[in-house]
Formats: C-alpha cells, structure tokens, sequence
C-alpha cells in the first residue's frame, strides 16, 4: 500500500465534509475517484497529497505519517497538481516545468544536470520540446495542462496526484491528457490517483474507481463492478444504463434522467 | 529518447546557458549604471564644485570648503541613497511578489504610518529631539506597526495570511496609526515640524552616523530576501502548488514579511517616505529578469538605488541655490512614470 487514509477526518474550519474514511492507493495502479460535486473528493485529494490537514485520522505515505515526514522528502515521493494552477504572466514552459526541481534544490546549490535532464525528459514525455521558451500564457489549454504536468513529472516522483487534470479542455485534449497519464503509468510505472468528472473516461483509463457521496466511499474496485446502475442510482441519484463501451470493453454509462432526492 | 529529441535537449541546455550569461551581463550593466549614478551624487551638488575639486576632496582632502562639502555632506548622503534605494527596490519585489499585486507597496505592511506614529510619539513623551534618537523609535514603530499587520492578517485561526488579509489589514493599520499621528501632531507644533519633514522623504543632511545605524537592519534584511527567493518562486505558482513542491508557505510568508519589514522599515526610518519607489522599481526590473525572484531582487535593489541617486541629484539642481527633498521629486516624477507604465502595457499578472 504506497498510500492510505486512516480514519480520515475532514473540514475547512468548523464545516465537516469527510468524517472516517478509510482508503488505501496501491503502488503501480491508476485510481480516479469519482462522485457528484461538493462530495469531497478533491478534498480528500488535497490530505492524501498533504495540502490539507486532517482535522482527525492520518494519511500513511508508504507506512509513514505524511505529516511527520519533513515536506521536501515527501515533495520527493508525492507529486500533487491542484485544480486550475496559476503561474505569473511571462514564465515560459520551460522555466514552470524548472520549478518543479524544487525539492531537489538547496538555495546554495540550485541548477545540476540532474534537474536538467529531468526537465528536458519531462519535456519531452508530454511533447512539449519544441515549446520550451513560449510564454505559458500564450499557450492552448491543452498545452499548458501539459505544460503543469510536465512541471509535476519534472518533479521525479513515483506518486502522482491529479485533481480534474481535464478540466476546461476539449474531449480531444481530455483524451490527450489521459492518455499521457496512462503512459506514466504502463511506461515509467508510476502509481497515479486523480480526481475526474467524466465517468466514461474513469471508466476507460482507470484500473480502479473509487465513488464517494457525502464523504463517503460507497464503492471500490475495479471500473465494471463499481459503474453499475444500482451504484449511479445511489450516489448520483442517476437513472442511467450501462452497457460495454464497444472501442474498449469497459462500462459505458448513458444517462437516462436524474432521481427525484430519496428522503433522507 | 530518439536522437531528435537528444540534439533538441542540447541545443535547449545551451539556451539556459546563455540566457544565465545574457542575465549575469544585464547584472553587470546596473551595476555600471549605479556606479554613473555614484559619480553624479558625488560631483553634483546645489553648490557647484569643480571636478578638479571633487577629485581632490576624495584623493587627498586638505580641509577646503570643498572638501567638506564633498566628504561630509555629499558622501555620506550618497551612502544613505544607496542603502535607501537598495533596501526600498528589493522590499518592493518581495512585496508584490508575496502579494501576487503589481500594485503592492512596502508600505501596504503599515510600516510608513507606523515609524512616523513612533517618531512623533518620541518627539512628544520622551522630549526626543536629536535625529538619531527619532532614528530608532522610527525603527521600532516600523517594526511593530509590522508585527501587527502580519498578525491581524492571520485571523480566522489560518497559519499565514493570505495576499486579501495582508492588505486588508495593512491598509486598516496604516489609517489608524495616521489617524493617531494627525491628532498628536495638532497638538503639538514641534512635533509636526520635524513630522513634515520627515514625512516628505529626504536623504539629505543625515550624517554618517546614520547609514551606519540602518546598515545591520538592512543587511540582514537582504540576506533573508536572498534566502527567500527560492520559496518564493515556488510561492509565486500558488499556495497548493508551493506545498505540494515542499515548500513550508508559513515560513516562507515569515522570512519575506521579515525581510520587507527590515529593509522599507530601515529606510523610512532614516528618510522618511520615498513614495513611488518600492512601487515601481519592479516594473523596471521584471523586463529585465522575467518572473525569477534569484534575478528579480537583485537588479530592483540596484535599480532602485540608482534611480534614487538620480531623482536626488535632479533635486539638488532644479530649484538652485536652493534643494528639493528627493521625496518630493519621486513623487513628481514617479507618478506621471507610473501612470505611462500603467498605459502603456497592463501591469503583469504575478
């Protein structure tokens, strides 16, 4: 188990959203976490990636407390890109993915070939060589979404944390961005766990899903037995059928209409 | 990876290089233009001196009046302009840097108001009345007025305050401490002397002693903004973003309000406000440097010094034989400066 939650407890400041979680990552393994909107999901992304700090519980980081480990060594281990990153106007792809060397640099000791061949590797992994000196802003949104993962790659950490990498870009550059996560993944066998909005796509490049509602994991496993019909009802409140997805045989969820709210 | 991506991957590393030698030359040139600006506060003065005079006063000074003026008015202000304007540049890039404002100020940490309430409360309950005592409640009252603003700026139980809280709360601190300075002053005439003075920003008439006496302030406030630079780069990508590369945000907030408490404290302690400097000094610097604070805090702290010398020596010309305060012609020229930036280009994004 590289990353577990135990007992997870989760707020901004008196607001509870998740209240005893359990969940475990395992090493080598693509994981999307799905769920309805305000369910907790990227909540619960941003503690297993130690940007929040759990209000009870711990978050084991290879059997380790993350907390208790120094931030740098973890930002050595544990990649995390947040939702719709910021960079200042002017920095060009090259100098953002440069940053990510960070937690491989002392303030006396701040360019080695190391961070260079790792910026260039990373560079090229996501095809953005040719790039390198264009301003990020003058980019597509596709391009500088690949340009922060670049930044998070560079960063040479065997975990990775994506919270909705697609959002905001087209279906053509949704595909692009996961099947770059999918190559970290079968080419360089890291282990990645991501936060996405479109079931289908889950359901395609994931080996496993976890769905939560109200904070909750309601389901875990692997794409078909976790996107079944009872389970959309249950946690989108979603009549929808669910046949094989004829270009990859995973579930192909079609919506039907949404459930009136069960009393609760 | 291929052979293509190989040769590009060299051709980019040669790219860095020369963008580090094209950033050490530039580097090199604001040093040169400092320098120029050294000479001109040294020859050039209200009373003119001959060059051949000047050269003397420095070379071997035998007590004329010239040497005088040189050794103990013209020098020792040059000095104080360089620490000033050091200090003011590099604390205006920490600033809007920490901020993500292009618009943030040193000020906006309540710093200004702060030393100025200490100065005229000295001046009127302990009966302070040479310039090196005000120096230091100045100081005192900078430093503070810090302190506070950075702790209000963390209410709502957060571990550092955020860019919103941080102004929100220096603005709040900088009108209360200005409310309480306007009361005192009107009560005593004295006081607001030596508080109009003061507030209108000068580096003139300061003595030696004075330079001395900011300088281990502002030394140690450089040091923690080169140690800052790093972190607030990674800072500059967001809050999550910084955490998520290990970056401990509430000790990187801490060293930079440090910092810019030090050096805008120092500096407005010994001179007064020097309006617009700390604001704009930046713009100038970041076309130069690009979004990198290693490069950023150097070339605005060399920036920032020469532009000073320079606005100070067109002040000692303008009006002679007598002198207009540099704070004065700061505001002259870098308001109608700032507004043409403003036009010209949006100010940036940080």
């Amino acid at each position: 188990m590289r990353l577990q939650a135990v007992d997870l407890k989760l707020g901004y400041g008196d607001r509870i959203i998740v209240d005893g979680l359990d969940l475990g990552i395992e090493a080598g393994t693509v994981t999307t976490i799905i769920g309805p909107n305000g369910c907790g999901k990227s909540t619960l992304l941003r503690a297993l990636g130690r940007l929040l700090k759990p209000s009870g519980g711990e978050v084991l980081l290879d059997g380790k407390r993350i907390d208790r480990m120094p931030s740098k060594e973890v930002a050595r281990i544990l990649g995390v890109l947040p939702q719709a990153p910021t960079a200042p106007e002017g920095l060009t792809v090259a100098d953002l993915v440069a940053r990510g060397r960070h937690p491989h640099q002392t303030w006396y000791r701040q360019w080695s070939s190391d961070d260079e061949s790792a910026v260039s590797e990373a560079l090229s992994m996501t095809g953005l060589l040719e790039l390198g000196d264009r301003p990020l802003d003058e980019l597509s949104g596709g391009q500088r979404q690949r340009a922060w993962i670049s930044m998070a790659l560079a960063q040479g950490t065997d975990l990775l944390l994506l919270d909705e990498p697609t959002t905001f870009l087209d279906l053509a550059h949704q595909i692009e961005v996961l099947e770059l996560v999918r190559r970290l993944h079968g080419e360089l066998g890291r282990t990645v766990v991501m936060v996405l909005h479109d079931l289908n796509l889950a359901a395609r490049y994931a080996d496993r899903l976890v769905a939560m509602r109200d904070g909750k994991v309601i389901a875990s496993g692997t794409p078909a037995e976790v996107l079944t019909e009872g389970l959309l009802a249950e946690v989108f409140d979603l009549d929808a059928k669910v046949i094989e997805d004829p270009v990859a045989g995973t579930p192909l969820v079609i919506p039907i209409g949404t459930r009136a709210h069960p009393p609760s | 990876m291929s052979t293509a991506a190989i040769t590009r991957t060299a051709s980019s590393g040669r790219t860095i290089r020369a963008i580090h030698r094209h950033r050490l030359l530039v580097l090199a040139g604001l040093f040169a233009a400092l320098a120029v600006t050294v000479a001109l506060s040294v020859a050039i003065g209200a009373k003119p001196v001959p060059p051949a005079e000047v050269w003397h006063a420095l070379t071997t000074p035998t007590g004329t009046e010239s040497d005088i003026v040189v050794r103990s008015l013209r020098i020792p202000r040059t000095a104080i302009g360089i620490l000033a304007g050091i200090a003011l540049g590099v604390a205006g890039a920490l600033m809007q840097g920490h901020t993500r404002n292009p618009l943030a100020d040193p000020g906006l940490l309540g710093v200004t108001q702060g030393a100025g309430f200490a100065m005229v409360l000295s001046i009127m309950v302990l009966g302070v009345t040479s310039l090196y005592g005000y120096i230091w409640f100045g100081l005192a009252g900078a430093l503070l007025a810090s302190a506070g603003v950075f702790a209000l700026g963390m209410v709502g139980g957060r571990s550092s305050p955020t860019p919103v809280t941080l102004a929100l709360a220096g603005t709040a601190v900088s009108a209360f401490l200005y409310a309480l300075t306007s009361a005192l002053v009107l009560m005593d005439e004295q006081a607001l002397d030596v508080f109009r003075f003061w507030q209108s920003g000068s580096i003139a008439s300061r003595g030696p002693d004075v330079a001395w006496q900011v300088l281990p302030f502002i030394a140690v406030g450089l040091l923690l903004a080169l140690f800052n630079a790093p972190g607030l780069n990674a800072l500059s990508l967001g809050e999550d973003v910084a955490r998520a590369l290990g970056q401990n945000v509430t000790l990187t907030r801490a060293v930079g309000i440090a910092a810019i408490t030090l050096l805008s404290g120092a500096s407005v302690a010994a001179c007064g406000a020097l309006a617009f400097l700390g604001l704009v000094v930046p713009h100038l610097a970041r076309p130069l440097s690009g979004p990198d604070h290693r490069w950023l805090l150097p070339y605005s702290g060399l920036i920032g010094a020469a532009a000073l010398l320079l606005t100070d020596v067109i002040g000692r010309v303008v009006a002679r034989p007598g002198e207009l305060e540099v704070g004065v012609v700061l505001a002259l020229i870098g308001a109608p400066f700032f507004i043409a930036l403003v036009r010209r280009r949006k100010p940036v994004r940080l």
